[in-house]
């Protein structure tokens, strides 16, 4: 497939792949009505972030360590900032750059987290015309990397995600809250309030009724 | 989401508010200091003469912290904003909704559901707690009346036909106001509304707390990414905040008239804290209008049951659900505006 370029005008925040995996309203609520609101897991995530962001250069073992590198894929449409990307990780080939994601929580039954990683790979090898074979995400609670290969399905999840949210996001509409079992850790649900969309009768009955109370 | 709704509210004149890491520090004219954490504030009140530093307003523009600048009498001078926050798709559907009567008219009507419906709520309110101090004949009267409003609401067709049942039911609640003036004697008769300038200690109250009220409602409109000057009910007029107007329908009868109902009725406030000009003008004494300012704060933190949510919430944040309520409206989540019906 010879996808079109996206100009840089038209990328979206890498994070939005998640968001979207999440809940696509949710993503529409980030990214198109531009609300946010934090609590204890996205602060939580934000220090460890900070930590990780802080663009220093750290050394061990031969590896150089690039901490809070941006990265963009004009053919997937997406921008943001890699934690971590080591070099010289890969033995013989110094080049080759290996993303590593800093999660806090533990692994998710879901692969929101290695679509996440997988982008960022994606944009490496776009940007610095390499292969990318794999990358790790290190959990917080369990303070261990999870090696993530970067496989076909993987970088074709990433790339049908991209499309979708492209399109989600182009198309300006905020979709109706989903399923309400994710709702429940939502940093968003006082923004979203879901319970009051999918109310029975909705707000015509609601008003209604006050009018006639006699 | 703000959960504080604590506004900070500065009366001293010649005081200097200032940035201090995350504090606000307020400085006096005698050098007394005091410090309030930004997090816990959603809007800064200054009266006259009070000054602010360029890095503090930049501050709390970045936290959403609303500042405004009001004469020492409470008249609005100007407010400073940050970048203009939200969605610009929100904006644009709010103007076109703006711009289309039937559309504005939906709206309407369920603004004045909100207004009618409260403002009957707070009358039968008065008819149970006081049949003995007021004449319950009148009330009764006038709550047909009301009825008689919301029945037509639900009829009327167009902004003109809603704005004529709006016109009819104000009327005949403010007809019946003084009868819940239940202290004051003569000081503190109300014999209909009068704003420019409020000619009795009644208006004078109303309007410093319609004020008051106002400041807030805009604030969260435009927390939630509306614009405040573009109403559906209240026509376009340069320098007036329409959809403030909109929004604070609701909320006057049982949250603002209420209050100045209690502040005389408690006597909180008496005749002689104001000052009555030889133009017949009334104006509002320091002291008085601390007091004002206290009871104002204090009924914000008093915790309600939100009708349409069923959930609990302090009533000071209950202008930021409404407008994140009429957001998700105007963005076609909800299929309708539903408004506070106090219960």
């Amino acid at each position: 497939m010879d996808a079109a370029m996206y100009a840089e005008d038209e990328l979206l925040p890498i994070s939005a792949l998640q968001h979207y995996l999440y809940c696509p309203r949710q993503c529409a609520l980030i990214h198109l009505e531009r609300v946010w609101a934090e609590n204890r897991y996205t602060a939580e995530g934000r220090i460890l972030h900070a930590v990780a962001d802080s663009g220093r250069v750290r050394g061990r073992g031969g590896v150089r360590a690039r901490g809070g590198m941006p990265v963009r894929s004009l053919r997937l449409g997406l921008t943001g900032v890699a934690d971590v990307v080591e070099f010289g990780a890969v033995p013989g080939a110094p080049q080759v750059p290996y993303p590593v994601e800093y999660k806090r929580g533990r692994p998710k039954d879901q692969d929101w987290d290695r679509v996440q990683l997988c982008a960022q790979a994606l944009c490496l090898e776009e940007m610095l015309d390499v292969s990318v074979p794999e990358g790790a995400l290190f959990y917080g609670q369990r303070k261990r990397r999870e090696v993530v290969i970067f496989d076909d399905a993987l970088r074709a999840k990433t790339t049908e995600t991209a499309a979708r949210v492209h399109a989600l996001l182009g198309d300006g509409a905020t979709p109706a809250p989903g399923s309400a079992g994710r709702c429940r850790n939502c940093s968003l649900r006082p923004l979203c309030r879901p319970e009051a969309i999918r109310r029975r009768g909705g707000v015509r009955h609601y008003v209604a009724e006050a009018l006639k109370d006699l | 989401m703000k959960t504080h709704c604590n506004t900070l509210y500065v009366t001293s004149q010649g005081a200097y508010l200032s940035k201090d890491g995350e504090c606000v520090l307020v400085r006096l004219e005698d050098g007394t200091k005091a410090r309030f954490p930004v997090h816990t504030l959603d809007g800064v009140v200054c009266f006259g003469n009070v000054g602010v530093s360029p890095f503090l307003l930049g501050h709390l523009a970045e936290r959403d912290v609303a500042v405004s600048f009001l004469t020492a009498y409470g008249k609005f001078l100007a407010r400073s904003q940050g970048p203009v926050s939200g969605n610009v798709l929100l904006r644009r559907e709010q103007y076109r909704w703006a711009d289309d009567g039937e559309r504005s008219a939906l709206v309407a009507r369920c603004v004045l559901a909100g207004k009618i419906v409260n403002a009957r709520s707070v009358l039968r309110r008065a008819v149970r707690d006081h049949a003995d101090k007021l004449d319950a004949a009148r009330l009764g009267d006038a709550l047909a009346r009301l009825d008689d409003c919301a029945a037509r609401l639900e009829r009327a067709q167009g902004l003109e036909m809603l704005r004529g049942v709006e016109g009819e039911a104000a009327g005949v609640y403010f007809a019946v106001f003084d009868e819940m003036v239940l202290r004051g004697g003569e000081a503190f008769r109300f014999a209909g509304r009068n704003r420019r300038p409020p000619l009795d200690r009644i208006n004078c109250l109303l309007s410093f707390v319609y004020t008051l009220l106002a400041h807030d409602v805009r604030s969260a409109l435009e927390c939630v990414g509306l614009d405040p000057a573009v109403g559906f009910l209240h026509r376009d007029r340069p320098g007036r905040p329409g959809l403030a107007l909109d929004l604070m329908e609701e909320f006057r009868s049982f949250f603002a008239d209420r209050l100045v109902l209690s502040l005389v009725n408690r006597e909180q406030v008496g005749p002689g804290g104001f000052t009555v000009t030889e133009s017949g003008a009334v104006l509002m004494d320091d002291g008085t209008r601390r007091t004002v300012l206290e009871a104002y704060q204090k009924r914000k933190r008093d915790v309600l049951t939100h009708p349409f949510l069923k959930e609990k919430m302090p009533l000071g944040l209950a202008f930021h659900t409404q407008a994140l309520l009429l957001a998700r409206h105007v963005r076609g989540d909800l299929d309708g505006y539903p408004p506070f019906f106090w219960q």
